[in-house]
């Protein structure tokens, strides 16, 4: 059987044409294999070849997308590959994004296999992960010898047709992607073995990551609570009843901001809660219960404290991404800045 | 949310039941709730007595609020 043909795509750098002051180049064509490829060939043990290497310029790829695109996958179709292999571009953010787009762009359009690889922290990976395999790779060009090694043994299983595994078991970037899989040990077994690591203080992998939560200072406390403005946020849904802004059950695309000028309480008949996460029966009956206008209107009339802010926020903190109740919240804290409001007080479900 | 109205530079008090998540999360002050679904209320007890123990939540969110802390600190209702 003859080998597996492939073409191999690089940026002006690694194309040996020059550093930053050569990324203004269009794409070339060359024959067989440049720079990179001679890693990746090695790595193929003659399964496979590279019949031919774009080379392209990052500034023009990114400049140029569209047409930088169309030209190149004309170089490709004509080379008749088996596949498409993009960089790796390590932690290089156009190179990466052109990697991505390119690998992307050769898999929809000829309908071959394609591999790319970069750091995770690349623009590229979160524009590309889901759609094509990139091998995750050191941030810089130290870690070729490794790179082309992984993304010769994905590409070679691609074109024999072989099972690809998890993201954990090829090093490819996590495509988001759930597979059901039988583990060799039960739940159970996994559990202690991981605790017995941990107790021993021997390095574990959990099976379900946490994501990356950074820390903020604390402010300095009210200094004259009696006189404060505080406003109220809630990520327990509640809303004027009919939900005006169709804030979602789970997973909110938005926050409402809602008039409580002049409201003392929250009744059944005026609010309810939009949330999906939680039994709402108590929330509908009474919203108090999330959202304690009634007692803090009374601490105002007390002159327990200075006054409430004329509205509240309110999202559905149910399956909803931090990125998301970040902006939310990085959006109405500017008006409360604006509006002198000294106090937050925040509920959750 | 609690995060970032603390990075905007208003201290923020954060009310809630599973207190873990909170201090993962990364509230700097909190004061725990009664249940999910009530967070400051509870059906189990009359009108009043409800909005009694609401008040002592928010009294206590009100004095986490005026209180000095160094590190993730818990309030508990008295």
């Amino acid at each position: 059987m003859s080998a597996f043909r492939i073409v191999h795509y690089i940026n002006q750098f690694f194309g040996q044409i020059g550093g930053e002051e050569m990324a203004h180049i269009p794409p070339e064509y060359r024959e067989g294999k440049v720079g990179p490829g001679l890693a990746l060939e090695a790595n193929f043990k003659g399964e496979a070849v590279i019949v031919g290497t774009v080379v392209c310029g990052d500034s023009y790829f990114n400049e140029n997308m569209e047409e930088a695109k169309e030209t190149i996958l004309a170089m490709v179709e004509k080379a008749k590959p088996d596949l498409f292999i993009a960089g790796p571009a390590f932690n290089a953010g156009r190179y990466g994004v052109a990697c991505g787009a390119m690998a992307a762009y050769v898999k929809e359009k000829l309908n071959i296999p394609v591999v790319t690889g970069m750091y995770i922290e690349n623009p590229g990976a979160d524009m590309y992960k889901t759609d094509i395999y990139i091998i995750s790779t050191r941030n810089s060009a130290a870690g070729m010898r490794d790179a082309a090694k992984k993304m010769a043994a994905l590409a070679l299983k691609m074109l024999k047709n072989e099972k690809i595994g998890a993201s954990s078991e090829e090093d490819y970037i996590p495509q988001g992607k759930r597979v059901n899989l039988f583990e060799k040990l039960r739940g159970s077994e996994r559990a202690v073995n991981m605790l017995l690591q941990k107790l021993q203080g021997k390095p574990f992998t959990t099976e379900y990551p946490m994501p990356d939560f950074d820390r903020v200072p604390p402010n300095p406390p009210v200094a004259d609570i009696q006189r404060a403005k505080i406003a109220l946020v809630t990520s327990g849904g509640i809303v004027p009843k009919g939900n005006p802004d169709h804030i979602e059950s789970s997973n909110a695309s938005k926050y409402g901001r809602y008039d409580i000028h002049g409201v003392m309480n929250l009744t059944s008949d005026t609010y309810e809660t939009a949330h999906g996460g939680y039994d709402p029966s108590y929330a509908n009956a009474d919203a108090d219960r999330v959202v304690p206008l009634d007692v803090l209107r009374d601490f105002e009339m007390e002159g327990k404290i200075g006054s409430i802010y004329e509205y509240f926020f309110s999202t559905v903190g149910n399956g909803t991404a931090v990125k998301s109740a970040k902006a939310y919240a990085e959006d109405f804290s500017k008006e409360l800045i604006k509006e002198n409001v000294q106090a937050v007080i925040l509920t959750s479900t | 949310m609690v995060k970032e109205i603390e990075r905007a530079g208003i201290p923020v008090v954060h009310i809630c039941t599973i207190t873990p998540i909170s201090l993962t999360v990364g509230a700097n002050r909190i004061v725990p709730a009664v249940a999910i679904p009530y967070p400051l209320g509870d059906p189990a007890l009359s009108k009043d007595e409800e909005k009694q123990q609401r008040r002592k939540i928010v009294k206590t969110a009100l004095k986490a609020l005026s209180t000095e802390v160094s590190d993730q600190t818990v309030f508990d209702v008295e």
